[in-house]
């Protein structure tokens, strides 16, 4: 895969912006997710060349943290928070029930590309629990008779615009 | 630095105090079991748990690895809690460990087997879910076996350190984590130069070079005229494999055990170490006369060539065309000696014992061959030989010393021997080069600014009142210097020499394990002397020849009387130079899984 000049320029606009922080890498990943949606292979090795940290050290990073992507994610990201709280309260149940109905597995996108299902690590939404949140929305104290009308409610929201 | 008093099981000692425990330990007499440290003052991430002592004051066990001695410390090694602590923290990395140690190549040789004897492990005490693995054996030099991994760090370190580039490194998290290229792909659809000092490092069999062993066996199996080269790095430290002090030279005897193991001759590849002085030697000259834009670079390491394709492709012009000198000796033995010999040269099979886990990637480049026959057939390490000889049964010890077989090709130079240390490359072309430029020797023949360990170095020496600038430099992280300096039109050189690893060939990735756990009868620091050891065999062997100039060379001579007709004559370019790649992708696209 070859990258556009305009993502390049993109990625090279950020590295540029944080160079000079004492630890750039975890800023310069940060905003890349946030411009570009995901962080593929060739993504790193063009943060790789602009900082001189190697394109493993940037994969292990990228691998390590589940708030950055390998691949593109869908229109809508529901996380389903399994931090000790939410899981103690069915956070596990909550997201099988995610993905039986999406028929996709935690980290997967569905194929028309609306939907992408995370497991997340505690959301600081531990007096909620279970929490989840899509997009930035947080739903608080979830249920399963809940779930399949959290679905229909973003497919409704992908046909009006 | 001052000395201090610590106290290991309540006897006191003097020590530095700018040493960890483990490290005033060792001093002290105590070797605390441990697995990912590596080399003085390096523990890169106190991850595997097993050098836990007892420190009084500390309401924990502490890694002797990362905690520093202080004034009246009291180390406890054999407390019971320490012991069953350092023993279960083995235990567990066994328990997420591949335990096919009957079949592990790194058997004998691996940290991990020797520390759990050592505390005592169970192997099965905890038995559970085991990480998914990789194993990759796509490319030609390494593989890597992620389910002996125990996730210590070290090849993540060395290949930084050594080479600046740093294609391991930690991937996933928790119980998932693993070492590898990044993406977990195979080392062959990643930048890495195949070097091997991974493998040097690694505790454990999850990354060795890949063993060529039964292609040996087919070749002897199919009737093959199967020909051994040796390169001068390996009679260096072979010995090591059987138990030699580090710096026994081993020539000899190495001989001896190659005419056992049926080869058809034994050659040294020391002869095309001095074909390829005399071809560099004549290329520089060239260039020199030509004016070409210098530095011009040598090309004898496979690991270094791999390096500038990858990182530096547009100073692929600096590079020398020739081949590095097992291809060259393939070449010459599958055509020159063939021809001679009345041999059908598809019927020969060249097999080079080499340092190198690079040679074994470089063989199977297409530009290494001639007229669709490729130079060299099999690549085996030092490593692989030692493996070699033992199967067969050889008592090493009761081995005689034997000469290389005089057949045509088997005559070499003392400049050849130095090829296998850094410096030994332009220290033999400045023999050559001063008697082509003057016709007159260069006395004494012994030119010391080239020779050390420094990762560069630099003189000059001036023939017929023209002074020429001269580099020497090992290990990527210090090419990485040189290179920049001439991309940015900053170079001073006119010759420089590079190679791969860390003090040149005899450091090679290739060669014996150096494990301190294993070598209990050499000094606490050998991981500082030993390349220094193993190059000094090689100077002394160079001291020890009669011809030391690789253009008296009698057998060279000859070769270009009656067949190459001269330096760089369109037969010695069809046969003796290659050609690069400048279009290598780092990170070629490969279907996904």
């Amino acid at each position: 895969m070859h990258l556009r000049k305009e993502a390049v320029d993109i990625i090279v606009n950020i590295c540029n912006k944080y160079k000079d922080e004492p630890s750039p890498l975890m800023l310069i990943l940060s905003e890349t997710q946030k411009e570009y949606g995901y962080i593929p292979l060739e993504v790193q090795e063009i943060i790789s060349k602009e900082t001189g940290v190697p394109v493993s050290d940037i994969y292990g990073v990228v691998t390590f943290y589940s708030f950055f992507s390998l691949t593109p994610k869908g229109r809508f990201v529901i996380g389903v928070c399994l931090g000790t709280a939410c899981y103690v309260k069915g956070g596990q149940n909550i997201i099988d029930k995610f993905s039986e109905i999406l028929k996709i597995k935690p980290g997967q996108t569905t194929e028309d590309g609306l939907f992408t299902l995370d497991a997340l690590r505690c959301i600081g939404a531990c007096g909620i629990a279970p929490a989840i949140s899509i997009n930035g929305k947080v739903y608080p104290k979830v249920t399963l008779a809940q779930v399949p009308t959290i679905i229909e409610e973003y497919r409704k929201k992908d046909k009006e615009v | 630095m001052a000395k201090i008093t610590v106290y290991f099981e309540n006897k006191p000692y003097l020590v530095d105090d700018d040493l960890t425990v483990l490290e005033a330990a060792k001093i002290c007499g105590y070797n605390i079991p441990n697995l990912c440290t590596w080399k003085k003052g390096r523990c890169s991430v106190a991850s595997c748990r097993v050098c836990l002592v007892k420190v009084e004051g500390e309401r924990r066990l502490v890694p002797s690895c990362a905690y520093p001695v202080r004034d009246g410390l009291k180390v406890f090694i054999s407390d019971p809690q320490a012991v069953i602590a350092r023993r279960t923290s083995v235990e567990l990395l066994l328990s997420n460990h591949s335990l096919s140690c009957q079949t592990c190549k790194k058997n004998g040789k691996c940290e991990l087997l020797e520390v759990s004897k050592r505390v005592g492990a169970e192997p099965e005490k905890y038995i559970g879910e085991k990480t998914p693995i990789t194993y990759d054996d796509v490319a030609p030099g390494l593989v890597r076996d992620t389910s002996k991994c125990i996730l210590c760090g070290r090849c993540i370190e060395a290949c930084k350190d050594a080479q600046g580039i740093g294609i391991l490194g930690f991937e996933k998290r928790g119980f998932n984590t693993f070492v590898g290229p990044a993406g977990n792909r195979s080392f062959s659809s990643v930048p890495c130069i195949q070097c091997g000092q991974c493998t040097l490092v690694c505790p454990t069999g999850a990354l060795m070079e890949h063993n060529e062993i039964d292609k040996l066996d087919q070749a002897f199996a199919e009737g093959k005229y199967v020909i051994v080269q040796t390169a001068p790095a390996v009679r260096a430290a072979i010995g090591e494999e059987f138990g030699e002090k580090i710096g026994t030279p081993s020539t000899g005897k190495m001989v001896a055990a190659l005419h056992r193991l049926g080869f058809y001759r034994v050659f040294d590849t020391n002869f095309a170490a001095d074909l390829t002085i005399c071809e560099e030697a004549n290329e520089f000259i060239h260039r020199v006369i030509t004016k070409t834009p210098g530095p011009m670079l040598t090309s004898c390491s496979p690991g270094w060539i791999n390096y500038i394709e990858y990182y530096y492709p547009e100073l692929i012009p600096h590079l020398s065309s020739c081949k590095s000198p097992h291809e060259m000796m393939g070449a010459i033995i599958k055509s020159y000696y063939a021809e001679k010999r009345g041999i059908d040269r598809s019927k020969i099979c060249v097999v080079s014992i080499m340092p190198c886990t690079a040679k074994k990637y470089e063989k199977e480049r297409d530009a290494n061959s001639v007229d669709g026959i490729k130079d060299v057939d099999i690549v085996l390490t030092t490593r692989e030989l030692g493996q070699l000889i033992r199967r067969s049964g050889i008592q090493w010890k009761k081995l005689p010393e034997e000469e290389f077989d005089n057949d045509l090709i088997g005559d070499y130079s003392g400049a050849g021997v130095i090829f296998g240390v850094t410096g030994g490359v332009m220290e033999a072309a400045i023999r050559t080069a001063f008697y082509i430029l003057t016709n007159h020797e260069l006395e004494p023949v012994e030119f010391t600014p080239c020779r050390g360990l420094e990762g560069i170095k630099e003189a000059s020496v001036t023939i017929l009142g023209n002074t020429y600038n001269i580099a020497i430099c090992s290990g990527m992280k210090n090419a990485k210097v040189l290179l920049d300096q001439i991309k940015e039109g900053k170079s001073k050189y006119d010759f420089i020499e590079v190679m791969g690893c860390p003090g040149g060939c005899v450091n090679g990735g290739g060669q014996p394990y150096v494990y301190p756990l294993f070598l209990e009868n050499e000094d606490d620091d050998i991981l500082d002397t030993y390349i220094a050891k193993r190059a000094n065999v090689l100077y002394e062997e160079d001291r020890s020849r009669k011809v030391r100039r690789s253009h008296l060379n009698p057998d060279i001579i000859e070769l270009y009387k009656s067949y190459l007709t001269e330096y760089g004559s369109p037969l010695a370019h069809k046969l003796l130079h290659t050609h690069y790649n400048n279009k290598r992708e780092k990170y070629p696209d490969i279907e996904e899984e």
